[in-house]
């Protein structure tokens, strides 16, 4: 930060918001005003450059409670039950300080889900890093991962999924995502239709207030990254998980005894987030004193408390009839609780300390009124024919083996134990299935139901086509979830780009949001929230478009969940057609060494109709396993199945193709099932009334896996390929 | 109900498998009495679980603190009378640090936090965990810890295994003992132990998420049967 700066330039606003800061106020805002208004109209905070973009997303349904907007989405599951979730970003504080970054991501997210006054019973990590044969992306795994476990083993939620990838991009600007479901009443959900009054008390409980994070929304969330970043290192916030348990357990009391207008939790842009949103979705102002906060270490400026990031506090709303009562709950819990102020009428949010007042806007002109920008948008330069570069023609003289188990050890596709271990899964007993297989099952406590949860990106299928990358992306969540025998029901997601006021990726974005919005109305699974990550380059190097969805579906009866690995004696198909597709395949990536050519099509309509028969076919208990076949194509959904159950197979392959086409097509809308062989016809009847495309590949059984005079390999060759490729990896 | 054996869990701040074990003894048919940290008052139970979680976060050292609560002077008469207590992953480091128990719990020999489900061979029948039990049976049951791996000194070590101390062991599925089916490099492949009277017990693994099928192995189910035994002959 040079010192000839001024200031709002350092912190974050150009000149044009400054103009109409001074427009809004009637006068020039003072440094703690500014500071409030970079936080806030940060592209972190305000989505100005995405929501535009934003507003096109389908969001209702019959089953939406809450829609985007507020801290996260909600859905009705039946049994007078919403399941609240939200996914969010916490990249760049992971880039600075890996294993802090990932650790308080989880406690933000967590602390939107209770701020809904729901209780937080599944979390799940998408992670993207770059090559783990380089020693800094390894680092930056493994204190990601380690952050993730610290953090979320001690708040007592189970983590039980989130895809992990890797690709080059990421190396400099690894992607940390984090999502969060929770379940409550769905008339006890803390939403902005609760009636708030004049006079409530703002309450700030929870962990003392210091100097971490200031600046965190600003300085890191809505820049690019460059070199020296270590110097945003005090931008980075440091986590209590111990404090956020308590936080769950107080905030839940609280919202079951009825005790709060509302609650909001303090993330990004803190203190100044809470008030100002609280106060302008009451339609009322607010006095805040910040004489009042509990701070960790004296003399704080106003400006510090204000914007301070530190983790493990929430604002509570409340009558000061209540407030005894609040009071109580907060130090039964062991926690500090003080009033820092209250909303008044009139839409103003006057702040004070030390008896003088050291700001004074309108709440709604942070909250609601920031600025928001079309921002221009440029396709990227085509190469000149990209078929011509397609990967499916290209001449192929590998082995199949040999390209089976260098596909199957890719880290993108090898055995992610390595991670899930050091994920407390179990927690709260409810985790009918973890993580590694197509979806995570939770039960719904006292119910038959489950939650059947999946994350997937297409990073490589987004690089090709931005619109088909989204695309796919929610697709194979559906699918995945489907795969279970869960109806998909909504989603929540996080966008990951580079920096949007470059053209391209304006573009990229447009473009993803138009995929998105297509494949989730095909499959009614409308967007009831989630996140907005840009700036994630360094020098001109963005990562690929990434949306990643985060589906929820539901299971209504888990007793008849179906699992992914083969068993002893049942006839193999493949639904879905398989079509000579290797652009943008792990294929065309690992055995081929290139990333170009078209991304395969998607028929959403077919799509459709295939988690259709998967659920139908659940239902009648017709499947004995069913997976869906995405990265490695057929061969690896194949080999996991056998993997997954410890039982070989031996297949042929339907049609023309060749083999490695057959094998690696990354086609979408495909699952390998297998079934009692008793039962092969009603699943073939399912399939033609349906009007989808299956074929009898051959049956499950013996140590081998073969494909007729394709490829003849031992199960535990194979199983020992997937298995030891990433702890390999991060043995250096 | 009424005539059930009341099994206590206390929770302490930080406490997060408080539930499940709750839910554990009721699945098994007992009653399950939550307890609370800040009360010096155990309710009459007939046996008393300390669970597994993060109390007071870890911070100093795991359980260092939880020992000084007013619950925990009760919990140590309760055990001096012979009630039986069971100590589960933290629980098990608060009995340690009480001194009700011996040894100590130190960080995973591979330094990562383990989730798994694991395999435990029991080693005597004279524990509230094991009454029903006979030994050599193996039982599937989950660990998740960070810091798992039990050490003793050397004399400890020689008597708990002299005086049939160690109730549980971590071995191979067959019941075999091989260094591959040690989760956290524990001494001699402890997985619990008891004091020397016979009715505290603390263990690693968490027998409380082994109860229900519908999510996983049961091997917890003879655990919490032998506890509702213990409970019951003391009502």
């Amino acid at each position: 930060m040079s010192s000839e700066e001024p200031l709002h330039r350092a912190l974050g606003l150009t000149d044009d918001e400054l103009e109409a800061i001074v427009s809004t106020l009637g006068r020039q805002p003072n440094p703690a005003e500014l500071a409030m208004y970079g936080a806030m109209w940060s592209e972190h905070c305000s989505y100005k450059s995405s929501k535009i973009h934003l507003r096109t997303l389908p969001t209702e349904g019959p089953a939406v409670l809450v829609g985007p907007g507020q801290d996260a989405g909600a859905v009705d599951v039946g049994d007078g039950l919403a399941v609240v979730f939200k996914m969010e970003s916490h990249s760049h504080p992971s880039v600075v300080e890996p294993y802090q970054g990932a650790a308080t991501g989880v406690g933000g997210i967590v602390r939107d889900i209770i701020s809904m006054g729901a209780r937080p019973i599944a979390l799940l990590d998408p992670l993207r890093f770059g090559p783990l044969t380089q020693e800094r992306n390894r680092w930056l795994f493994e204190g990601v991962v380690a952050g993730i476990g610290g953090y979320g083993n001690c708040i007592g939620v189970p983590t039980v999924g989130g895809e992990i990838a890797f690709a080059e991009p990421h190396s400099a600007n690894p992607s940390v995502n984090v999502m969060c479901v929770g379940v409550a009443p769905a008339d006890r959900l803390v939403t902005s239709a609760r009636e708030v009054h004049e006079g409530a008390l703002l309450v700030l409980f929870g962990a003392a207030t210091g100097r971490d994070g200031i600046g965190g929304v600003s300085v890191l969330a809505s820049r690019t990254i460059e070199e020296g970043a270590e110097g945003s290192r005090p931008s980075v916030q440091i986590g209590d998980p111990f404090a956020e348990k308590l936080l769950i357990e107080a905030s839940l009391e609280l919202v079951e005894r009825d005790l709060l207008e509302g609650l909001q939790d303090l993330g990004g842009a803190g203190l100044t987030c809470a008030v100002s949103e609280s106060a302008a979705r009451a339609g009322l102002g607010a006095e805040l004193d910040l004489d009042a906060v509990p701070l960790r270490e004296p003399d704080l400026e106003a400006f510090e408390i204000l914007t301070s990031e530190s983790q493990e506090r929430m604002l509570a709303l409340v009558a000061p009839e209540r407030l005894g009562d609040v009071r109580a709950v907060c130090e039964r819990w062991g926690l500090a609780s003080a009033v820092v102020g209250r909303l008044v009428a009139g839409g103003g949010l006057r702040v004070s300390m030390g008896g003088i007042t050291v700001a004074e806007v309108p709440a709604r002109s942070l909250a609601d009124e920031g600025p928001v920008y079309t921002r221009p948008m440029e396709p990227p330069s085509e190469p000149a024919d990209p078929l011509a570069e397609d990967p499916t023609f290209a001449a192929v003289t590998v082995e199949a083996e040999d390209a089976l188990l260098r596909v199957l050890s890719s880290p993108n596709v090898a055995d992610k134990t390595w991670v899930w271990e050091q994920y407390d899964s179990l927690v709260q007993g409810g985790t009918v299935r973890g993580p590694g297989g197509d979806a995570a099952l939770i039960r719904i406590e006292g119910t038959l139901k489950a939650l059947a949860l999946s994350s997937d990106g297409k990073g490589r299928f987004g690089r090709l086509d931005p619109y088909l990358g989204a695309a796919h992306a929610v697709a194979e969540a559906a699918r995945n979830v489907a795969c279970t025998g869960a109806r998909p029901l909504a989603i929540t997601n996080c966008m990951n780009f580079g920096n949007p006021e470059r053209p391209e990726v304006m573009w990229q974005f447009a473009e993803s949001i138009r995929g998105m919005t297509d494949a989730c109305r095909a499959f009614d699974t409308p967007v009831t929230g989630g996140n907005v990550s840009f700036y994630n380059e360094s020098g001109d190097s963005a990562i690929w478009p990434t949306p990643v969805i985060g589906m929820l579906g539901l299971l209504q009866d888990y007793r008849l969940a179906v699992g992914s690995g083969f068993a002893e004696g049942h006839a193999v198909y493949l639904l879905g057609e398989t079509l000579p597709e290797l652009g943008g395949s792990e294929f065309a990536e690992v055995v081929l060494g290139t990333i170009a050519g078209r991304a395969p099509a998607l028929d959403l309509e077919a799509e459709q109709r295939l988690n259709l028969l998967l659920i139908e076919a659940a239902g009648a208990d017709l499947l004995a396993s069913a997976h869906d076949c995405s990265e490695g194509g057929l061969a690896i959904a194949l080999a996991e199945s056998a993997i997954a159950g410890g039982t070989g197979f031996a297949v042929g392959l339907p049609g023309d193709l060749p083999p490695h086409v057959a094998l690696f097509s990354e086609s979408a809308s495909r699952v390998v099932v297998s079934v009692d062989p008793a039962r092969a016809a009603e699943l073939e009847d399912l399939a033609g009334t349906l009007g989808l495309p299956l074929a009898r590949l051959g049956e499950t059984g013996g140590p081998r896996i073969v494909v007729d005079s394709v490829l003849d390999l031992a199960l535990i060759e194979a199983t020992a390929a997937y298995e030891e490729a990433i702890p390999k990896l991060l043995a250096g | 109900m009424s005539d059930a054996p009341r099994v206590g869990v206390i929770t302490f701040p930080g406490s997060l498998d408080d539930r499940d074990a709750l839910r554990a003894v009721a699945f098994m048919g007992g009653q399950g009495i939550p307890l609370w940290h800040g009360d010096a008052d155990l309710q009459g139970v007939d046996a008393v679980i300390l669970p597994g979680g993060f109390s007071y976060g870890d911070y100093l050292r795991c359980g260092a603190i939880a020992r000084f609560a007013p619950v925990m002077e009760e919990v140590r008469a309760f055990a001096e009378r012979g009630g039986p207590v069971v100590g589960i992953c933290n629980g098990f480091q608060i009995l340690c640090e009480v001194g009700l128990l011996p040894g100590a719990l130190i960080r995973n020999r591979q330094l990562r936090f383990v989730c798994r489900w694991v395999d435990v061979r029991v080693e005597t029948s004279l524990s509230p965990l094991t009454a029903d039990l006979l030994a050599g049976e193996v039982l599937r049951v989950p660990v998740k810890h960070g810091e798992g791996q039990f050490v003793a000194s050397t004399e400890d070590l020689e008597r708990l295994e002299a005086e049939g101390q160690v109730v549980f062991r971590y071995c191979a599925p067959d019941g075999s003992l091989e260094d591959a089916a040690n989760p956290n490099g524990a001494s001699n492949a402890i997985a619990g132990v008891r004091n020397a009277a016979g009715n505290v017990v603390g263990l690693m693994p968490h027998p409380e998420h082994a109860v229900d099928p519908d999510v996983g192995a049961t091997g917890g189910q003879p655990m919490f049967a032998s506890l509702l035994a213990s409970a019951l002959a003391r009502v």
